[in-house]
């Protein structure tokens, strides 16, 4: 916290001193505060993995040489990146390092007397003097006392202060700032992150295999999710009928944890919580029920395939895979929900609910690429080696024939995204941006102030001076003296 | 009723706007007639003889021009509760309410400094600045009435929404002072000021004003992205996620902390103060219209 820059004498613990003085020194702070500000600039601009993955790829595949640059120097990860890292690494050690001899300053200063009282009481500021006696000097000591300052009183005069909250509180913030880091830090060391898709009628078991995707911290694994289970019993999405906007979404639940079994509506704003697991109810689509059949009648697919919304209206695409069939059947497939005839580009949507659903398809046949071991999107299908055999169309209840066998489209149910986060360091984030905000509070509102006041032969002698010049000292030491003089 | 409350909205905005525009020409006349020196009367101070200006003639337009900007902020108010009860929900579900809640916001820290200090040769300023936001919202970001979508349906809405509005107005206007500042500056490193600018306060006045303006709303704005982050952990479940608003909240919070470090423990003063103010606020107002319009992320909604 020293502003002067020392020059450093030879030697290596001289060195080390020397370097520490300098990080430490509210200049450099200041240097690495506004450098974190500006290192935060480029991923706002630059698509993020941790925000927009398709953005990233989409840039790699436009433009992969541009695409490569960004990625040498982690633009593409800007707040794990090892600069942007280190900037609030040093910051913060810095900040540790002014901190904490502040605080042992200042709680010394709190136990300390205040200063004795001048002697020359006429060379400060707001300086008056009037007559009066020894009675003034008890009056002034009630006022001090009712007014809570922390006093000295030496013979004749009294030296009073006020204000420590201002330091304390200044403090305070920075240190809840450092418990923020480490509730962070804390949160991704030993969190995890997953989603899963589930259909309307289907249970959820929090088990890593249940997840589509599924992510944790480096301290943490697959032992530490939560035993339990979340059946989706209904789902409910309102749509505004006339800008088609939604309005409310509602999952209604029947959760099974450890003994207890319970049910539970999830909202977008009204997650569930599990200790410090919760699930959030993230994204919502249609899964239609299908029951395919090969050429004999033998089933060889039923249930729910969930689909990918692609726009306000709930225009979805999936794919409806039959490994089973003999030989391998793919439907490529979109869904409306309100079912519109449109020229040329398919089937679209005209309101996101189930008001005239339809499901529409090309059906392909031969090896599917299931087993290839290549990661296949659950959405697409790739058709480059399959051959097709028709076109068709279904409404809920119909059936549609084909050479090779049929598809019934049974019903239509919802799915949801739920998001299952454990983020076991957010309370202390929590509670570290609540001191912050206080900590500021009296930081910034607080006044630090003393008053002296002195009985001379001539009579009563008053004197202030505000730290850092805060307005009001002159209002309150007009108060103070019409006390004094027992003026009420 | 709906739509009968969402027009009685739109009568009152552009009421507002016809009233901001009388308080602007108010200010205008005002400032003119100031430069044309009305009545210069000579005193003697010791030996000096000196020119001041008598301003009781402009001094009556002077408070028609702050009576025009008290009833716009009321009009605009009362058209801003009538969207509000129009929609079913607090106005700040598009860019056109917050916009519109933004000028009433920058309009009411004018007002409200305008009680402890005289800034009424700032007014010129606060109601084109004003009447050009309205302009703008009205035409060009306008939205007809509609219910929230569901990540809005909170609280923490009216909470962390207000904090930011309120945080955003009052930034805005100590960087109108501190801009005045670095204007006054080079007036003043010319020669004397004009006449016309004698009633704008000292130079030290407007840099402590500007430091006042951001040292008592940056709790608020520290709260505002705390209130963002809690609101955020409850829908979308992070509490911090990067995203392009937060990462802008976060480089204008941490660009008025270096100011306020910079003013209090290192000692800037003047010049370079109000440029880092300005700074500031400009990532602010950035990341208002950037990120809404341009931006992707979380905080893009409905159109705009």
């Amino acid at each position: 916290m020293s502003n002067q820059i020392e020059v450093p004498e030879l030697g290596f613990l001289a060195l080390l001193r020397y370097a520490w003085r300098q990080l430490t020194s509210m200049r450099t702070a200041l240097i690495l505060l506004m450098l974190m500000g500006v290192a935060a600039i480029p991923g706002s601009l630059i698509p993020q993995r941790i925000t927009n993955q398709i953005a990233v790829r989409d840039l790699f595949a436009s433009n992969p040489e541009l695409a490569k640059w960004y990625d040498r120097f982690s633009l593409f990860d800007v707040y794990g990146s090892p600069w942007f890292s280190s900037i609030y690494i040093l910051l913060f050690i810095s900040l540790i390092g002014c901190v904490l001899p502040r605080t042992v300053e200042h709680y010394k200063a709190m136990r300390a007397q205040p200063p004795a009282t001048p002697k020359n009481l006429s060379r400060l500021e707001h300086h008056q003097e009037f007559a009066g006696n020894s009675e003034s000097l008890e009056r002034a000591a009630l006022w001090f006392k009712k007014n809570r300052f922390r006093v000295r009183v030496e013979g004749n005069s009294i030296s009073a202060e006020k204000g420590f909250l201002r330091e304390t509180g200044n403090l305070l913030f920075h240190l809840s700032l450092i418990l923020i880091l480490v509730g962070v830090s804390f949160g991704s060391l030993f969190g995890m992150r997953g989603e899963a898709i589930v259909s309307s009628g289907e249970r959820f078991i929090n088990v890593a295999t249940s997840y589509d995707t599924l992510s944790f911290g480096k301290l943490t694994g697959e032992k530490s999710l939560s035993p339990f289970e979340i059946k989706l019993d209904r789902f409910l999405g309102e749509y505004d009928p006339k800008t088609n906007a939604p309005k409310d979404y509602t999952a209604w639940v029947t959760i099974k944890d450890g003994e207890k079994t319970y049910k539970k509506e999830i909202k977008v704003n009204k997650p569930l919580t599990f200790g410090n697991t919760r699930v959030y109810l993230q994204a919502n689509g249609y899964s239609p029920v299908v029951t395919v059949r090969d050429s004999q009648g033998n089933v060889a697919l039923q249930g729910p395939i969930p689909f990918l919304p692609q726009d306000g209206n709930l225009r979805s695409i999936g794919a409806i895979k039959v490994p089973d069939a003999e030989p391998q059947i793919g439907f490529v497939s979109s869904f409306v929900p309100t079912n519109a005839r449109s020229n040329g580009q398919g089937a679209i949507s005209i309101f996101p609910e189930l008001l005239d659903p339809k499901l529409l398809f090309s059906i392909w046949k031969g090896d599917l690429g299931l087993d290839s071991g290549v990661p296949q999107s659950v959405y697409r299908i790739d058709t480059s080696k399959l051959e097709k055999v028709g076109l068709g169309s279904v409404k809920p209840g119909e059936t549609f024939t084909y050479p090779e066998g049929s598809i019934t489209l049974e019903t239509v149910v919802p799915w949801i995204n739920l998001q299952v986060v454990k983020d076991p360091g957010k309370s202390y984030a929590l509670i570290g941006g609540i001191v912050a905000v206080l900590g500021l509070l009296s930081s910034l509102y607080g006044r630090r102030r003393r008053i002296w006041v002195r009985i001379t032969s001539d009579g009563v002698e008053v004197a202030g001076l505000a730290k850092n010049s805060a307005p009001g000292l002159e209002a309150e030491i007009q108060n103070f003296v019409r006390a004094i003089k027992g003026e009420k | 009723m709906q739509t009968t409350w969402a027009y009685i909205s739109n009568y009152f905005v552009y009421s507002a706007m016809a009233v901001f525009t009388i308080s602007f020409i108010a200010h205008a006349f005002e400032t003119a007639f100031a430069v044309r020196a009305p009545e210069v009367a000579d005193t003697t101070d010791g030996n000096l003889l000196v020119k001041t200006l008598d301003y009781k003639r402009t001094e009556k337009t002077a408070r028609i021009a702050t009576a025009m900007m008290i009833l716009g902020f009321i009009l605009l108010l009362v058209g801003i509760v009538a969207r509000g009860i129009s929609n079913g929900h607090v106005p700040w579900g598009n860019m056109y309410e917050f916009s519109i809640t933004g000028a009433l916001a920058f309009t009411g820290a004018y007002l409200a400094a305008l009680r402890k200090y005289d800034l009424r040769w700032l007014g010129l300023f606060v109601s084109i600045s004003v009447l050009l936001t309205l302009g703008t919202a009205i035409t060009l970001l306008y939205r007809n009435s509609a219910p929230l979508v569901p990540a809005l349906k909170s609280t923490w809405l009216v909470i962390h929404v207000m904090a930011a509005i309120i945080s955003g107005g009052v930034f805005l206007l100590a960087n109108v002072v501190a801009g005045a500042y670095l204007y006054l500056e080079r007036v003043e490193a010319r020669g004397p000021r004009p006449l016309w600018l004698q009633r704008v306060p000292s130079l030290e006045v407007l840099d402590q004003l500007s430091y006042r303006l951001v040292a008592f709303v940056f709790p608020l704005w520290t709260f505002a992205v705390i209130a963002g982050a809690i609101w955020a952990e409850s829908a979308w479940g992070r509490y911090w996620g990067w995203d392009p608003k937060e990462t802008w909240a976060f480089i204008t919070w941490v660009a008025y902390a270096a100011y306020l470090h910079a003013r209090v423990t290192v000692g800037w003063r003047g010049r370079r103060a109000a440029w880092l103010c300005i700074f500031a606020g400009s990532t602010f107002l950035f990341n208002y219209v950037y990120v809404n319009v341009w931006g992707t992320g979380k905080h893009t909604y409905s159109g705009l």
